[in-house]
């Protein structure tokens, strides 16, 4: 690969340690009551925002009350995104199409399966509801959209990522770019 | 044509017809016919927005502090301030009684007049307003982040604390002038008889220093007087920063019928007073400490609750011995309102009974004081020579000149309660410019800022004494009348009319972005210092302590904890220290008990507050939430069981929790 590529590569590698710092996912809350909003964060080892206003509310309608400790993801995912950023620095120092497209799966693999755990985390926050509730509503499910809008009761919740989110795939989008370049580009040249 | 008695009478009936609608139209105008154009538009607010001024009104009779939008007029709050309001709990819960404390014991009341606030530069900041106590003289500080009382302290040596609380340019000091001179002193020369006035009343001028970090007060030094009525005041400016103008009445030192014997002098005074001189005689210990009695009540939003300081004396200046402290400026017929102009140059007195508005050059008065140019002496103070101070007299401004508000294009806005209108004069050439009606008879007026350097020129409110038929009727007692006029064009314009509550008196309007940024939304349960603070539902109990019965409460949408009591016996007191631990803006929880003779609590989020209750009965007594604060606000309740005195039922309570977590 040429030495641009694997500088690119480099670099997307350690803009992933954004999402260390920044939250990755932000799910936004807003009803007639609520003109402020309720916003909850998601970083890569625990829950901010609005959490405790939340739960206060979810308790009507027989929810889950939301606890860091609930969730075992956020005790691993620094060493997840430390994998990934450690493979992709090596990717660069080999410099070759193959390890790019290992890093490019590695990154692919978290990716589907950091959506298909938050799905079913908000499958499971949304459906599985205390029988004794003050409120409830005959097949009524209050699970949160994964992406995109969606009406809850009196509540519009919008799911989007956030800064730490858009540099994950701000990275991903760079590995692509970088791989789709080398393997179009003729070989002959390469060194 | 043949006469007949008809046509004879015809001319004369057609004539008196027309005399009926001739006679009317010479009654005057109304505001009916007052407002032109597009009023309603500059008044109207659309819902969802905000209202461009915070202005806060005295309540007169009602000793509290109401809280309007300008220009709208809605009003947004009533802060209570030296009167108990059970709605809150305010001199009822254990905390806030403290608030009004007194050395007469609790005083549930008080007449507030005035409301000042806090400055920097001579510039509102926003910080704090105060307001005075008539009646049991006190000053209150109230904190604009929380729009809570959080300072009372009492004003000793004083009586009818009026000309107050009135404040220097960096909020070094608010006075409190005394109306009423007093016998001062140990008991035996307080029991004189009232005819020895002249001989044995003194008044008394107050400076209390309000503390920049806490907000708590105290009597800095007090300078003794004549005995003689002190009405207004208000704190030089710019160049008379340092000096503070009182308008004095009664110099004819009368003691009964004061109607008119008190209105003999063709002049009385404007007291000047060098306060930077005052402060630096109180540094250099050329004061005394005397006998003066008083409470400072502060209450803490950290322990949530107030406590009461009592202090036993105060510094006294004699300006007997100190005698470059006071001078008198003569002043027309007893002069009420004393204000001074953005630039700090001119003094206006209002003579209440004069034709005229004498207007006062401070530049002229430090001349005249440094040629000792005194026209004589009144008890020992130098008066100075009318002719000598005056800048100029505005003439026939109108009937009754009571207070003048000033603009930030050089004019100055004059109240005239006996012919009810506002009259707009020039500052420098004296010139009466423009004048309005007003319905009926003013008292006050308040323009934004209107008495700081900087005032925000765009609306004067008049506040009228006489409501009459200004709105629907509502038997023998009405709600007062605000007006609501435009002044930024040439000619003041009749916006609106709406009604408020108590009897305001002075009141200050201040930008919404000063205050409205910093206002507090909850107060967080970590930070929460009560003794009796329950953090959680988790350490909700009930505890014995002899007759005393503890009960640590939670409250959270929508249960309380604990929610059953049994095991209280005839005899006891229950002390309810109910915690909202709610964390969010706007949801407060109410606490009512049946037959509690302490009111009700409203606790705000993160806040804890304690009712006393004294059972008078055995049985099962219910208690609950008072504000509507959730879909399952009908269901947040309770019980508590009282036994016969010497019943062996144990104390117990249910904090059995109904949602795991909150």
């Amino acid at each position: 690969m040429r030495p641009i590529s694997r500088i690119i590569i480099a670099l997307a590698a350690l803009l992933m340690l954004v999402t260390l710092i920044q939250p990755i996912w932000r799910i936004d809350l807003w009803a007639p009551q609520y003109p402020e909003g309720l916003l909850l964060q998601i970083f890569h080892d625990r829950f901010t925002g609005n959490v405790s206003q939340i739960n206060g509310l979810n308790h009507y309608i027989g929810m889950a009350t939301i606890h860091n400790e609930m969730f075992p993801e956020f005790r691993i995912m620094r060493y997840v995104i430390g994998i990934l950023v450690a493979w992709g620095l090596v990717a660069a120092l080999i410099g070759r199409l193959w390890a790019l497209g290992s890093w490019l799966f590695g990154l692919l693999a978290f990716v589907i399966w950091a959506m298909w755990d938050m799905y079913s985390w908000g499958w499971n926050y949304g459906h599985n509801l205390d029988p004794k509730a003050a409120i409830q509503i005959e097949g009524m499910a209050y699970q949160p959209p994964l992406f995109g809008h969606k009406t809850l009761l009196n509540f519009e919740a919008w799911s989007f990522p956030d800064v730490g989110g858009y540099f994950l795939f701000g990275s991903i989008t760079l590995a692509v770019l970088v791989f789709i370049y080398e393997w179009k580009k003729p070989r002959a040249i390469s060194a | 044509m043949r006469r007949t008695p008809l046509t004879t009478a015809l001319p004369l009936l057609l004539a008196a017809g027309l005399a009926i609608p001739l006679v009317q139209g010479c009654k005057p105008a109304n505001t009916k016919s007052a407002v032109t154009g597009d009023a309603a538009s500059k008044v109207f607010v659309p819902p969802g927005q905000y209202d461009e001024f915070y202005n806060f009104v005295s309540g007169g009779f009602n000793g509290q502090m109401s809280v309007y939008g300008i220009p709208s007029g809605r009003m947004l709050r009533n802060i209570p301030v030296f009167s108990v309001n059970p709605e809150s709990g305010w001199g009822y819960s254990e905390e806030t009684k403290p608030m009004l404390m007194s050395s007469h014991g609790f005083i549930p009341w008080d007449d507030s007049h005035h409301v000042e606030p806090s400055m920097t530069d001579g510039v509102p900041d926003g910080r704090w307003m105060f307001i005075n106590g008539n009646n049991t003289p006190r000053i209150a500080l109230i904190d604009l982040t929380t729009f809570r009382t959080k300072t009372i302290i009492e004003i000793p040596n004083s009586a009818g604390n009026h000309s107050s609380p009135f404040i220097t340019p960096n909020s070094e000091y608010v006075v409190a002038g005394t109306r009423f001179s007093l016998p001062l002193g140990d008991e035996a020369q307080r029991d004189v008889p009232i005819d020895t006035y002249k001989e044995n009343f003194k008044g008394t001028i107050s400076f209390v220093h309000p503390d920049a970090a806490t907000g708590k007060m105290s009597i800095a030094f007090q300078i003794k007087t004549p005995g003689i009525d002190f009405d207004l005041s208000h704190a030089g400016k710019g160049p008379s920063d340092g000096w503070f103008f009182f308008s004095c009445y009664n110099t004819e030192q009368a003691h009964e019928l004061l109607e008119v014997n008190a209105s003999q002098n063709d002049k009385d005074f404007i007291m000047a007073v060098n306060w930077k001189k005052a402060e630096q005689y109180a540094k250099d210990g050329k004061g005394k400490m005397v006998p003066g009695k008083h409470y400072m009540n502060h209450y803490s939003d950290e322990t949530h609750m107030a406590t009461s300081e009592v202090i036993n004396e105060v510094l006294q200046l004699d300006p007997k011995e100190l005698t470059d402290l006071l001078y008198f400026m003569p002043c027309p017929k007893s002069p009420h309102g004393c204000d001074v102009d953005p630039s700090g140059e001119y003094i206006v007195g209002s003579g209440k009974l004069a034709a005229l508005i004498p207007v006062f050059s401070f530049e002229k008065m430090i001349k005249a004081i440094d040629n000792k140019d005194f026209e004589g002496q009144f008890d020992g103070i130098p008066v100075l020579k009318y002719e000598d101070v005056l800048h100029g007299e505005v003439k026939r401004p109108g009937l009754g000149p009571l207070h003048t508000e000033f603009d930030d294009k050089g004019f100055a806005y004059s109240s005239m309660f006996v012919s009810s209108e506002i009259v707009k004069w020039n500052v420098k050439t004296l010139e009466v410019v423009d004048r309005v009606p007003t319905y009926y008879s003013i008292g006050h007026l308040s323009i934004p800022g209107g008495d700081s350097r900087k005032p925000w020129g765009k609306y004067v409110i008049a506040y009228n004494k006489i409501t009459k038929d200004r709105y629907l009727p509502t038997g023998p007692e009405l709600a007062q009348s605000a007006q609501l006029f435009s002044i930024d064009g040439p000619k003041m314009e009749l916006l609106s009319d709406y009604p408020s509550i108590g009897e305001p008196h002075y009141a200050q309007s201040l930008p919404a972005d000063l205050i409205k940024d910093k206002s507090v939304k909850f107060f967080k349960i970590e930070d929460n210092k009560h003794p009796y603070v329950t953090r959680g539902e988790k350490e909700a109990r009930v505890v014995r302590d002899g007759k005393n019965v503890h009960v640590y409460m939670t409250c959270i949408r929508s249960h309380f904890s604990p929610d059953n009591i049994e095991g209280i016996k005839m005899g006891d007191d229950v002390y309810f220290h109910v915690t909202n631990l709610e964390q969010d803006w706007d949801v407060p929880h109410g606490f009512a008990v049946k037959g509690a003779a302490t009111a009700e609590l409203l606790i705000m989020p993160g806040e804890t507050q304690t009712l006393k209750w004294t059972p008078t009965s055995v049985g099962v007594k219910p208690f609950y939430c008072t504000d509507f604060c959730s879909a399952l606000h009908q269901e947040m309740q309770g019980y508590i069981r009282v036994s016969p005195a010497g019943s062996n039922i144990k104390l117990t309570a249910n904090t059995k929790s109904a949602n795991a977590g909150l």
